[in-house]
């Protein structure tokens, strides 16, 4: 089964005169194990995709089914569990809780969720494999910007989601920097036997992923295989 | 919640001015309900302390304990009236009292009466009295002598009773020849003849209706069609204190006031912290957090900094209670302290509630592309 699967799908804002299309009948479609980096300029309409793709927006129109079901009408509250339960995100500018530890940090998934039961050993869990075992007891703000980028992917892998939205993983970090969490976040994910997908404007990323998909003004190009 | 309340356990200093500025607020209101309690109390004690469900009073005195006469006569029309068990006269001088071996005159209410009085044992012999206890805080001692009004009526004081002031003046429990003779010394116009009182205390029958025996007291006693009587329930006798009602209303609106202030403090407080936090909520959003779930955590703070700054203010106005002068009629009591504290709490829920709407339109979106 596919992990995503998006058909036909358009995002329109505003309306008459003042209408933009950041979405144009998009359709693509992501396995279940697949890596997909989404590839285009600042306004080309790859946050919006990847935005519907979580449940954060609703398109005007077409279908998007995330693990099997079908979000493009779903209420706010059902979005809400949909994203708590079934996507894993890992934001642009990391955005861990401040006033929480690491190992906290991965548990709020949880605390969300009301279910603490397993999640406490699974958070120590990916601790450990992300190397921050000496780093759980502390804060975001004496970490590091790669300790707090494992934090980040950790706390996306906490509700072992089907699909995983990752937002220009690299913009704020250095070129050695960038590549080590993109090798992070692809063998975290490949570990898991989970699909991706990767917004991003910058071309070396592509190199990680199964397959890129361009965009440009709301538009998906055909398909490219660079792994 | 949970998340909500660690960050106030890691973060304490950030709702440091909250609970300061609560903190003033909740001893101001402490301290004024102190005031209205001590007031009220001092004021009310001596009618409190009736055990007649009714007072009557003269038709013209305006429902005044020292305008008030009751004669003979009328109090046996009033006795006669079905549903009245029985009646006792009551009589109030305010005078100075001079503590034995002091200089400076207290003030006291000179009270002439027959019984039927809560915590005032019956009549005590001629030329003793059962005196407040305010006058033992001002150096009074059981055995030793008050010198009442101008001329120094001297009463021995048998014991002390409590809470039965009248308008802020220590009661002073006489037989009613002793009373009539310490009035006769300070308003000579105003002594009133054996057998007369300025009211009745009416103990109501088992099972009658105050009200209705209030109306047919005064339907008895009328003369010519005329009212002679006006017949109150204690409660309305209290009202009818000079000031009480006054002071009840000013204080409740100073109160009401202050609890509106504490309120828009809470308000502007968790309304800016709301716009601080909105990239956060748009991330816990994002990541599966409803807007029920902030909205809880957001009020949790609200009542655990209205909680904090309670008992910071308990334990301040208390001190102060302890160093205030005794003239001050300060009373700080417990229901006080939790009616002031149920107050603060629903007005920093009112206040943090001022935020919701803000929450719930916080986009999960903005979490994406770099905005949040």
């Amino acid at each position: 089964m596919a992990a995503l699967e998006l058909t036909d799908v358009r995002k329109v804002y505003g309306t008459g005169d003042n209408e933009t299309v950041a979405l144009d009948h998009a359709d693509l479609t992501v396995g279940d194990t697949e890596i997909v980096t989404l590839l285009g300029p600042s306004g080309s309409g790859k946050t919006t995709l990847l935005s519907i793709a979580g449940g954060l927006l609703s398109p005007t129109s077409g279908s998007v089914r995330v693990g099997g079901e079908y979000i493009a009408g779903y209420s706010k509250r059902r979005l809400t569990a949909f994203r708590r339960e079934q996507v894993g995100f890992v934001f642009q500018q990391v955005n861990l809780v401040p006033f929480l530890t690491a190992r906290e940090n991965l548990l709020i998934v949880a605390e969300l969720a009301h279910d603490t039961k397993e999640a406490t050993a699974h958070a120590d869990r990916l601790i450990e494999e992300l190397g921050l075992a000496h780093r759980r007891n502390a804060l975001p703000g004496t970490m590091s910007g790669g300790e707090r980028q494992r934090v980040a992917v950790g706390r996306a892998l906490m509700n072992s989601p089907k699909l995983v939205l990752v937002d220009e993983p690299t913009s704020a970090l250095d070129s050695t920097l960038g590549a080590q969490v993109m090798e992070l976040i692809v063998s975290e994910v490949r570990g898991r036997g989970t699909a991706a997908v990767i917004v991003t404007h910058d071309r070396r990323i592509t190199s990680y992923a199964d397959r890129t998909v361009e965009i440009t003004d709301g538009r998906l190009a055909a398909d490219a295989v660079t792994a | 919640m949970r998340l909500a309340l660690r960050e106030m356990l890691r973060r304490p200093g950030r709702f440091a001015v909250a609970v300061g500025m609560l903190t003033l607020l909740a001893v101001l209101l402490l301290l004024l309900g102190g005031l209205l309690d001590g007031l009220a109390t001092g004021s009310t004690g001596a009618v409190r302390a009736q055990e007649g469900q009714l007072l009557t009073f003269s038709a013209t005195s305006r429902d005044s304990f020292v305008r008030s006469q009751i004669g003979a006569e009328t109090r046996a029309e009033v006795d006669a009236v079905p549903g009245v068990r029985s009646t006792s006269g009551l009589g109030v001088t305010l005078v100075g009292a001079r503590i034995e071996g002091r200089e400076e005159f207290e003030n006291a209410a000179v009270w002439g009466y027959e019984g039927g009085v809560r915590g005032v044992p019956a009549p005590p012999p001629a030329g003793q009295a059962w005196v407040d206890r305010r006058l033992e805080a001002a150096g009074a001692r059981v055995g030793g002598t008050l010198r009442l009004g101008p001329t120094g009526v001297p009463v021995r004081i048998r014991g002390f009773v409590d809470d039965t002031s009248y308008l802020l003046q220590a009661g002073v429990w006489v037989t009613p020849s002793e009373w009539r003779r310490v009035t006769a010394t300070v308003r000579p116009d105003r002594i009133l003849p054996p057998g007369s009182y300025q009211v009745l205390s009416v103990d109501v029958a088992s099972g009658a209706d105050p009200a209705r025996v209030a109306t047919a007291i005064d339907r008895a006693t009328r003369v010519d069609g005329a009212d002679t009587t006006s017949t109150l329930t204690k409660q309305a006798a209290i009202d009818a204190i000079p000031g009480v009602t006054s002071q009840r209303s000013t204080f409740t609106s100073i109160i009401n006031t202050t609890l509106l202030v504490a309120a828009v403090v809470v308000a502007l407080f968790f309304a800016l912290l709301t716009l601080e936090r909105t990239a956060l909520y748009g991330v816990l959003k994002a990541i599966g957090a409803s807007s029920t779930q902030i909205v809880r955590g957001l009020f949790a703070q609200a009542v655990v900094v209205a909680a904090v700054a309670l008992v910071i203010a308990e334990v301040l106005t208390l001190g102060l209670g302890a160093v205030i002068p005794r003239e001050v009629p300060l009373l700080l009591e417990p229901s006080r302290a939790v009616t002031s504290a149920v107050s603060v709490i629903v007005a920093a829920l009112v206040g943090s509630a001022i935020s919701v709407r803000r929450i719930i339109r916080i986009d999960p979106a903005t979490a994406i592309g770099g905005g949040a």
